[in-house]
């Protein structure tokens, strides 16, 4: 039987996965997408608990959906700015992009 | 008539000024200064009939208003005032109708000026009239901002930069406050159950007879409210934005600031300290009385070396706030009623010369007291104005300064015999500063550099006839004054008695 | 009936001059005859009212145990009243009659002595607010009362002392009297204090009661110390040593001042008060030989000095101070009548010098020093005739008013004390030797051929010819009226001449005339020669004993050096610790500011490190979150 547990184990590694990519990462289009993974990760987690826990109401998978469609407006406004971070830098490296620092 | 809401409309009349002036458009500069003006002369006139109108016979608060405003938390507007707050007030309206003179020749955005300068005195009125501890916190506030940017645009540059000098005098005072806002929301949060919560000061004041509050409670929140009120003060050693900040400050802002935001310091101390939290008075009583001396003397030998007319006086007023605090020490009422007069004395005084020393810097663009001498000779009447400041706050018979000092010595003597002893050898060392600033700037012989200069006329009399008459008509009838005060003062003969009947735990540290 | 009316109405009197004060100061300034004209009228009409009232005090048998007091509330509040009113005795009618007359004639005098001034309206208020202060503090009925009017006496002898204020010196003069009779009033300021704390009222009346009552109960320990510090104030502005250094330079004022302030008014206000206060000291013995012997002191002391000085106001100063002295040996040997009288007569006759020295110094301009004048005789006959009275009555010679108070002081010094009498003795001989000096050199010898005196005006001589006729009676006049039944304290003082005392002093007083007029009279070699034969003796006593040089060493070393030394621990110390934590806070923020990179992924490290660590953290310590996390149960 494929409980809660189940999926939160997979939720949990695809997280560990995403917030590795988002750690190591040198690109930000890498960042970008390791930050995708861990969202999702969160989505299952939302999905798993509403399912097993509170059946009878839909609340986490309208949360997801509210996650989904914010996620997929972060990597649009996301993505545009790495484009034009590259047309002005030449680059996408995380590790150049640190003239806001101090 | 009777239920004619007299504090608000005190209140409001700068505000509505505020409001007027900010519509004005920037040209208008005579047609601000006249609506500055005429709020405050309203205002001021306002006041002086609540202070003819105050029932003295009948004493406690008068003229009280009360709305709820925000219930969950226990907050009211509540106005009142009493014998000791409505000299008070009467002071931030004298001051503040000065302060519009004195700043008639501020031609460089006026308008913001001017704003500002309302600003501050109803920050400074509603401090005084309001029973609410929030609010009062709240109007306690609203000096900061506009002191930090009247300093840094319209201020002068002095042994320290206006830009150092206001930082210093805006940080000082708002780590002041953050001592005095944990100090009330401790007490906010001791005084009653939850449910029951209220930042009434009367309510907070029964919370010690109901024995809700604790004697350590009472040591903590008065110390943190000692730091907050005691910086205000320009209790030593809190007070070293002061000088600086009146040295930097421009005029009209200094007179505000020395005559009568340090006098909130005071109030604060009386009113939240001494009332609400008598065991905490108590303990730390001696203590104060041990800073005040050193307020005194150490102050009075600081200025007997200033060169500078602001320094001195600024210095002069830390001296000054000494007597303040040892009244207060001496926790008695002839003690607290001398504190009480001695603010609302210190200020008009303070003022005066503040002012003066205003025209004196306009006419000789100099402060400077080597550089100065024989004013007497082109300025007769700005001689006789400093004539009667100083000898205002050398403590001569005759001007208000005396009687409150006199009453404080009286009163503290009995409770701390050998610091009052230190205290009165303070007016000599007052009279050796005085004597000498006022020998070297008016006195001796004719300086041609200044014969340019021409005297006081005009507009600018106003303030110095104002506040020359209050010192002398306050000084010859001190009943005027002293029967308000210790109307105030009077009630709180019970406690004070019982204050000094009780026993307490921690008790005599100081002693 | 008018004697009536002027008690009842005395509080008139210092009033009157009020009014003339504030008419003149805020109109009149600028015109003088008005100003004059006014000021003297009331001058005038308070004397009148002064007069009336020492009839009165005789005629309705008011005593000095009997005294007439009105009062009326002052400040009231809980456990401290303070009255203002009229006290109207004996001692405060003489006084009343002496202020008021000395300064009327003063007024006078000063219509012609500071005609073509440009503060001549500026004068006359300050002269009339000065009389006014001074009367008031002599109908005071309570020891604040006292204060108020002392310290406003005080206030207007600095604006007269600074009058000429464009002069440097005469600045300086009026800051060192205000300032050296400050450190008096402090002492009288704690004593008034500890009466009111230990008695609970400062009321003449009421604590003449009490005092005698609580000497019986609890002795006199505490109290002396309490006289002896309200005994400061008496020091400080009767110029007793060692507060007597501002009364000399006080001479810097005009003339007339001078002569009101520092002649018969404002400096026996010391005098007065002890007088006053009697009923305090005289419970108290040790008090009382403090004040004999710093009396007695002061007068020797300052005679020494008056024998070397060569401005002729100054030496009239020292006259003074030591003429205060006899007046407080008088007051510590027990008699306030001896006292009392000789504050009367000292009045007329020193007044009189003065305002003789002021009519000297209008026909010489620019000169003060004595030795520069000389022949003064026949060009201001009535100014020497005016001085020679005064000096003859200072000398104590006989019939002149100097000689019968002289003696009662030295009467009642020698039935307490031989040192004290004999001290006063060695005085009087002084007195008689530098008062006959001032008048030989000024008046005697060859005139001077670039000086051209002249007599004064009329203005100037009525006063001299009014106070010449009383110091010659001024001394009959008490014994006509029983001065000793009246103005007493205790049982009344029948005074009569004793034969030994006033013999001695008179032959004593003679001869020191002679030896003045053998030394100075006969060609100023000899005076010279002394002068070098006593180089060390003269200049310290020219030097007046370096007393004034060690104040102002002591000034300047220790009160400005302690005020630069805690000024240098403003700056450096309480400001440093204060622009220190300003500091320490700005290095922090910068230290903090490194540490943003601007490493996106390391933030990321820091973040989620640290959620880890407070999760394990919380895992460990928080049984609760332990089982909310770890056990869920789901």
């Amino acid at each position: 039987m494929i409980g809660l547990a189940h999926f939160l184990t997979v939720a949990a590694m695809v997280f560990a996965i995403g917030l590795y990519g988002l750690l190591t990462k040198r690109t930000v289009v890498g960042i970008l997408m390791s930050i995708e993974l861990m969202l999702n990760a969160v989505n299952i987690n939302l999905i798993a608990f509403s399912r097993f826990i509170t059946p009878d109401v839909l609340t986490g998978q309208v949360f997801v959906i509210f996650t989904i469609a914010v996620a997929a407006a972060e990597v649009a406004i996301g993505l545009a700015m790495v484009f034009r971070v590259y047309r002005d830098r030449n680059t996408v490296h995380a590790a150049r992009l640190n003239e806001m620092r101090w | 008539m009777a239920n004619f809401p007299l504090l608000t409309a005190i209140l409001l009349t700068p505000i509505c000024g505020i409001l007027v002036l900010f519509f004005l458009p920037r040209e208008a500069n005579k047609m601000m200064k006249m609506i500055a003006a005429v709020t405050m002369a309203v205002a001021l006139g306002l006041t002086v009939y609540a202070y003819w109108a105050y029932d003295v016979a009948l004493a406690g608060m008068q003229f009280t208003e009360d709305i709820p405003w925000v219930a969950d938390l226990g907050v009211h507007y509540a106005l009142g005032v009493d014998g000791i707050s409505l000299p008070l007030l009467l002071l931030t309206m004298l001051v503040g109708f000065s302060t519009v003179f004195v700043s008639w020749n501020v031609n460089e955005r006026p308008k913001e000026f001017f704003i500002q300068l309302l600003v501050l005195v109803v920050g400074a009125a509603g401090t005084f009239v309001t029973q609410d501890l929030l609010i009062f916190l709240l109007f306690y506030e609203l000096w900061v901002i506009p002191t930090y940017i009247m300093t840094v645009v319209w201020g002068s540059d002095k042994r320290v930069t206006k830009e150092y000098a206001g930082m210093k005098l805006t940080i000082y005072l708002l780590i002041g406050s953050a001592f005095l806002l944990a100090g009330v929301v401790a007490l906010y949060l001791n005084a009653y159950p939850a449910g029951l919560r209220t930042f009434s000061m009367e309510a907070l004041a029964q919370a010690h007879a109901l024995g809700n509050l604790s004697e350590h409670v009472q040591i903590v929140v008065f110390f943190l409210l000692l730091i907050g009120f005691g910086s205000t003060l320009s209790m030593w050693p809190l007070y070293s934005w002061a000088p600086d900040g009146y040295a930097a400050a421009p005029t009209g802002v200094s007179m505000l600031h020395a005559g009568v935001l340090k006098k909130v310091g005071g109030y604060g101390l009386i009113r939240v300290g001494l009332l609400v939290l008598p065991l905490g008075a108590k303990f730390w009583a001696p203590f104060i009385a041990l800073v005040a001396v050193v307020n005194i003397l150490y102050a009075a030998f600081i200025t007997l070396v200033q060169k500078d007319l602001k320094y001195l006086v600024g210095y002069s007023s830390i001296s000054h706030m000494g007597y303040v605090l040892i009244g207060f020490a001496a926790l008695n009422v002839i003690s607290i009623d001398g504190a009480v007069a001695n603010m609302f004395a210190h200020g008009v005084m303070c003022a005066l010369f503040f002012a003066l020393i205003g025209q004196v810097y306009d006419k000789t663009q100099t402060r400077h007291i080597p550089d100065l001498g024989g004013l007497a000779h082109q300025m007769p009447r700005v001689a006789t104005g400093l004539m009667i400041a100083g000898m205002s706050s050398l403590g001569l018979p005759g001007l208000v300064g005396f009687i409150p000092e006199f009453t404080i010595f009286v009163g503290a003597f009995k409770e701390y015999p050998f610091y009052t002893l230190l205290a009165i050898s303070g007016i000599v060392f007052t009279a050796l500063y005085i004597l000498r600033v006022l020998a070297n700037v008016l006195f001796g012989p004719r300086r041609e550099e200044f014969d340019a200069c021409r005297d006081v006329s005009g507009v600018e009399l106003i303030p110095l006839v104002v506040l020359g008459t209050v010192l002398v008509v306050f000084g010859v009838f001190p009943q005027l004054l002293m029967g308000m005060v210790n109307s105030g003062v009077e009630p709180l003969m019970p406690l004070l008695n019982q204050l000094h009947a009780a026993p307490t735990l921690l008790g005599g540290v100081f002693q | 009936m008018f004697s009536q009316y002027a008690l009842h109405h005395a509080w008139l009197i210092p009033l009157l001059p009020v009014i003339a004060f504030i008419i003149v100061g805020l109109f009149l300034r600028r015109i003088p005859v008005l100003s004059a004209a006014v000021s003297v009228c009331m001058s005038l009409l308070s004397f009148v009212l002064a007069l009336g009232v020492g009839y009165g005090v005789i005629d309705q048998l008011i005593t000095v145990d009997n005294p007439l007091i009105q009062r009326m509330p002052w400040l009231v509040i809980p456990g401290l009243t303070i009255d203002m009113g009229v006290y109207i005795d004996p001692l405060s009618a003489v006084m009343l009659i002496v202020v008021t007359l000395v300064s009327l004639m003063v007024q006078i005098y000063s219509i012609g002595y500071m005609r073509g001034d440009a503060g001549f309206g500026r004068f006359f208020a300050y002269l009339s607010l000065f009389s006014a202060t001074m009367l008031g503090l002599v109908i005071a009925v309570n020891f604040v009362q006292l204060y108020v009017f002392w310290e406003l006496v005080g206030l207007c002898s600095y604006l007269l002392i600074g009058y000429y204020f464009h002069k440097v010196s005469a600045r300086e003069a009026a800051k060192k009297a205000f300032i050296t009779t400050r450190i008096g009033d402090f002492g009288l300021l704690i004593g008034i204090v500890l009466l009111q704390i230990l008695f609970g009222t400062l009321d003449f009346q009421h604590l003449g009661v009490s005092v005698p009552a609580y000497v019986a109960q609890q002795g006199t320990g505490l109290l002396t110390v309490v006289a002896l510090l309200i005994f400061l104030g008496p020091i400080g502005k009767s110029g007793q040593f060692p507060l007597h250094v501002w009364l000399p330079d006080a001479m810097e004022g005009p003339t007339p001042v001078s002569a009101l302030i520092h002649a018969a008014t404002m400096v026996v206000a010391g005098v007065y008060l002890v007088a006053r206060a009697f009923f305090l000291f005289s419970v108290l013995p040790n008090a009382m030989e403090v004040i004999a012997w710093i009396g007695a002191f002061t007068a020797c002391f300052a005679a020494s000095i008056a024998f070397t000085q060569r401005d002729i106001k100054r030496i009239l100063a020292y006259s003074t101070i030591s003429q205060l002295g006899y007046m407080m040996l008088a007051l510590g040997v027990g008699s306030v009548t001896a006292s009392m009288f000789h504050l009367t007569t000292h009045a007329f006759f020193k007044a009189l010098m003065f305002l003789a020295a002021g009519a000297v110094l209008h026909g010489l301009p620019d000169k003060n020093d004595i030795f520069a004048m000389g022949g003064l005789r026949h060009k201001m006959p009535v100014t020497f005739a005016a001085m020679t009275i005064g000096v003859l009555a200072i000398s104590g010679i006989p019939p002149f008013a100097g000689f019968f108070s002289k003696d009662e002081i030295l009467l009642a010094a020698s039935q307490v004390s031989m040192p004290l009498y004999v001290i006063a003795v060695l005085t009087s001989f002084m007195t008689a030797f530098y008062m006959t000096r001032l008048l030989v050199v000024v008046f005697c010898g060859p005139e001077k051929p670039d000086n051209h005196p002249h007599e004064a005006p009329v203005s100037m001589r009525i006063p001299l010819v009014v106070l010449g006729i009383l110091a010659i009676i001024g001394g009959y006049i008490p014994y006509a009226y029983h001065f000793g039944d009246w103005v007493r304290f205790g049982p009344a003082l029948h005074m009569g001449l004793n034969w030994t005392i006033a013999g001695t002093s008179t032959v004593l007083s003679v001869a020191a005339m002679a030896l003045a007029w053998f030394i100075y009279g006969s060609g100023k070699a000899t005076s010279d020669k002394l002068a070098r034969r006593f180089s060390a003796l003269y200049n310290l006593s020219y030097h007046k004993y370096y007393i004034d040089e060690l104040y102002l060493w002591l000034n300047h070393t220790f009160v400005d050096g302690f005020g630069k030394l805690l000024y240098w621990i403003e700056i450096y110390v309480i400001e440093g610790i204060v622009n220190g934590l300003a500091h320490l806070s700005l290095q922090l923020g910068d230290w903090l500011r490194r540490k943003q990179t601007g490493n996106m992924q390391r933030y990321g490290y820091i973040m989620f490190g640290a959620a880890l660590l407070i999760v394990a953290g919380l895992l460990l310590l928080n049984p609760l979150f332990k089982g909310v996390l770890c056990g869920g149960g789901y």
